[in-house]
């Protein structure tokens, strides 16, 4: 059985050294290049959204490189995500392919089905290595979050460009080699000390920006046309509202228990949006009105084209931005996106929130 | 004087405006529907709407619109997330009056009933009473309304697996037409098939040009859920599962000539669901496919070039 997996941010990095841990043999995908998206787009659903279209090209890729299983995560609507598996797998059996598809389902109340479809795999010491893994794995992608959200600091403030990407590259590295819980505690300290070891001005005035959106657009750089990275060299410091972490308790862990930091958002979004809508798109807007409240200069809400759920919050966004002053700008991402407008606009938007702080400064004084 | 209560001529309008109308009505509301679809009605939705936003939704907006110029006091816009167990509507429907109520500022009071049989059946039934009582506190003409509301819906859908569409029956048309020399299944959500404007007449063009129309809502509901059986998941929405369901069932039955899918540009749950049909279609290979798929700048002549070669083609294939 060789195994492959679709990718997602640094998520990739963490099932690989999830499922090699557990003595399966992995076919990780190729990294996402302009090919892998060319073959997504050519058999994918026209319509279909982005990340359905990306994760075709990966486990076409994947396939190709001789991978016989793949590994999906499900969901139980109204979001599209939760279909995914079903199409991807008819489409590839059309197109010749000889495979297994195990979709993890996030459980409704209990957990028999997800640990079902983990019996499909022969994991190496059975259940207390699979927990063992499991464990692990989670402490690594804890452990990465917080490297990441540390690098999006550390990138607005550099001496020489390029040089946090370096150094969170490095660190991500170490904390994906680790072997033990222990050992990824340390290589998180280790890894925080490489990211402070960039030369960096701490005294430079950054401008504040709240991403939010659809969460495989804002973790997939790729998809998202590396806009952390972007917005870090252009000199502003930029906050992720959502983190994998965040999006595996929510998805195949706590679905059903309420979380505390989720209802604050849900609680800053009530007098706007009160209900879920599927997706991300309640979140996107309770986290902007968040950041208008923690003083951040502008929101860029990142979705993918024809993504029901953050329409709607695009719909209510302008009223957001009205009433707690604060500018929002929202990018709708697809395989036509081109790099260069992409950049002209967050510059303009950039310049816009630089005038506004003047003006504010100005003002105040 | 009795209110004015507005029910948009868009989206679950195809579905469930019998029951609203007679609901309103027993509670002693006067019902105002929105006119027909025009281009001005749609231009205003276009207007009112974020760009990426569905053609329905932008309609939906465009009919909201047009009820606030016939001066009702109240317009229906519940929001409708769930109307069995385990199924959900499209996204868009739980966002519903959010969309409007920003869309479009200055419009008359929304009544905004949650309907979600997913989560609670007892609580969605008390949010329709709550609703009843606010426009009438007698308890047994409230009772009364919601018998006329599931009899009128009861009667509509009766109707409509006589071989009648949606838009047959609520423009007055009792009359199933008769077999004709092709039938062909027109499978799409009910609010774009039926809008005139929107499909372009679409089954009057398709009966015009010689063919008999079946769409889901003629197909039983058994047959449905025994066709939506073949699916490997369950589907979670609930109108992809009628349109499936439809789809499988008669590609089974086999007495269908051909089939037409109707999708409206950048449809989330169509965009999956039609590729899939599609698909199983294909493979089997008896029935031929169409695809068509509708926006604000979908031209008509390009639409009955399409629609003649189809039919023509099938005409063909049953002569040899």
């Amino acid at each position: 059985m060789k195994i492959t997996y679709p990718h997602m941010g640094s998520l990739s990095r963490a099932m690989y050294g999830l499922l090699t841990g557990l003595g399966l043999e992995v076919v990780p995908p190729p990294p996402i290049t302009k090919r892998t998206i060319n073959l997504g787009v050519q058999h994918s659903p026209e319509f279909a959204c982005f990340p359905l279209k990306v994760n075709m090209g990966n486990f076409i890729e994947a396939l190709e490189a001789g991978a016989d299983t793949i590994i999906m995560a499900g969901g139980t609507g109204p979001c599209r995500f939760g279909y995914y598996a079903q199409v991807q797998r008819e489409i590839l059996h059309d197109l010749g392919f000889d495979f297994k598809m195990i979709v993890l389902e996030p459980p409704q109340g209990h957990l028999n089905l997800l640990l079902d479809s983990l019996k499909e795999l022969t994991i190496k010491d059975g259940w207390p290595g699979l927990m063992r893994e499991l464990l692990l794995t989670w402490k690594k992608i804890k452990a990465m979050d917080r490297l990441q959200a540390r690098s999006l600091y550390i990138r607005s403030r550099e001496l020489e460009k390029g040089s946090a990407t370096r150094a969170c590259e490095r660190a991500l590295a170490m904390v994906d080699d680790a072997r033990t819980t222990a050992e990824v505690d340390r290589m998180l300290g280790l890894g925080m000390a490489e990211l402070n070891a960039v030369a960096c001005d701490h005294g430079r005035d950054c401008l504040r920006i709240g991403l939010v959106g659809e969460i495989y657009m804002l973790l997939e750089p790729y998809a998202n046309l590396y806009v952390e990275k972007v917005l870090g060299e252009m000199g502003v410091e930029v906050e992720r509202s959502i983190h994998i972490s965040d999006w595996i308790r929510e998805h195949l862990v706590l679905n059903s228990l309420p979380l505390k930091g989720s209802c604050k958002i849900k609680k800053a979004a009530a007098p706007y949006l009160n209900h879920f809508v599927g997706g991300h798109g309640w979140e996107s807007v309770g986290e902007t009105v968040l950041y208008a409240r923690h003083g951040f200069d502008g929101v860029i809400h990142i979705l993918p084209f024809t993504c029901t759920p953050e329409i709607v919050a695009q719909s209510i966004l302008p009223a957001v931005s009205e009433e707690h002053g604060i500018p929002v700008i929202s990018f709708s991402l697809d395989e036509q996106s081109g790099e260069a407008g992409f950049i002209t606009r967050i510059e303009a938007f950039i310049d816009l929130l630089k005038q506004r702080r003047l003006t504010r400064t100005a003002a105040g004084r | 004087m009795s209110v004015k209560i507005g029910i948009p001529r868009a989206l679950l309008y195809y579905h469930y405006f019998p029951a609203c109308e007679a609901f309103f009505k027993t509670l002693g509301a006067e019902v105002v529907l929105s006119g027909e679809t025009t281009k001005s009605i749609l231009d205003r939705g276009v207007r009112a709407a974020v760009d990426e936003a569905c053609l329905p939704v932008k309609l939906f907006l465009g009919h909201l619109a047009d009820l606030t110029d016939k001066g009702v006091d109240y317009i229906f816009v519940p929001r409708v997330i769930s109307v069995e167990r385990k199924k959900f509507l499209c996204p868009k429907f739980l966002g519903l009056p959010e969309i409007a109520h920003f869309g479009l500022p200055g419009l008359p009071e929304m009544l905004e009933t949650e309907i979600n049989v997913d989560k609670s059946y007892e609580k969605t039934l008390r949010n329709i009473r709550r609703l009843a009582s606010s426009f009438n506190w007698r308890p047994w003409v409230v009772r009364r309304a919601l018998r006329e509301a599931r009899l009128a819906q009861e009667m509509y859908e009766s109707k409509l697996r006589r071989g009648l569409t949606p838009q047959d029956i609520l423009s007055g048309n009792s009359t199933p037409p008769g077999p004709a020399k092709v039938r062909i299944a027109v499978l799409s959500h009910a609010y774009n098939l039926n809008d005139p404007f929107i499909s372009m007449n679409l089954v009057a063009k398709l009966r015009q040009f010689g063919a008999q129309v079946v769409t889901a809502e003629m197909v039983r509901p058994q047959d449905i859920l025994r066709g939506a059986a073949c699916l490997e998941k369950d589907i979670f929405w609930t109108f992809s599962k009628e349109l499936m369901g439809a789809a499988f069932h008669l590609l089974d039955e086999g007495n269908i000539d051909g089939l037409v899918l109707v999708a409206s540009f950048g449809c989330g749950p169509d965009s999956l669901t039609c590729e899939l049909v599609e698909r199983v279609y294909k493979r089997d290979g008896k029935i031929p496919v169409m695809l068509l798929t509708l926006d604000e700048h979908t031209g008509e002549a390009g639409v009955v070039t399409r629609l003649e070669a189809f039919c023509d083609m099938l005409h063909w294939r049953r002569a040899i």
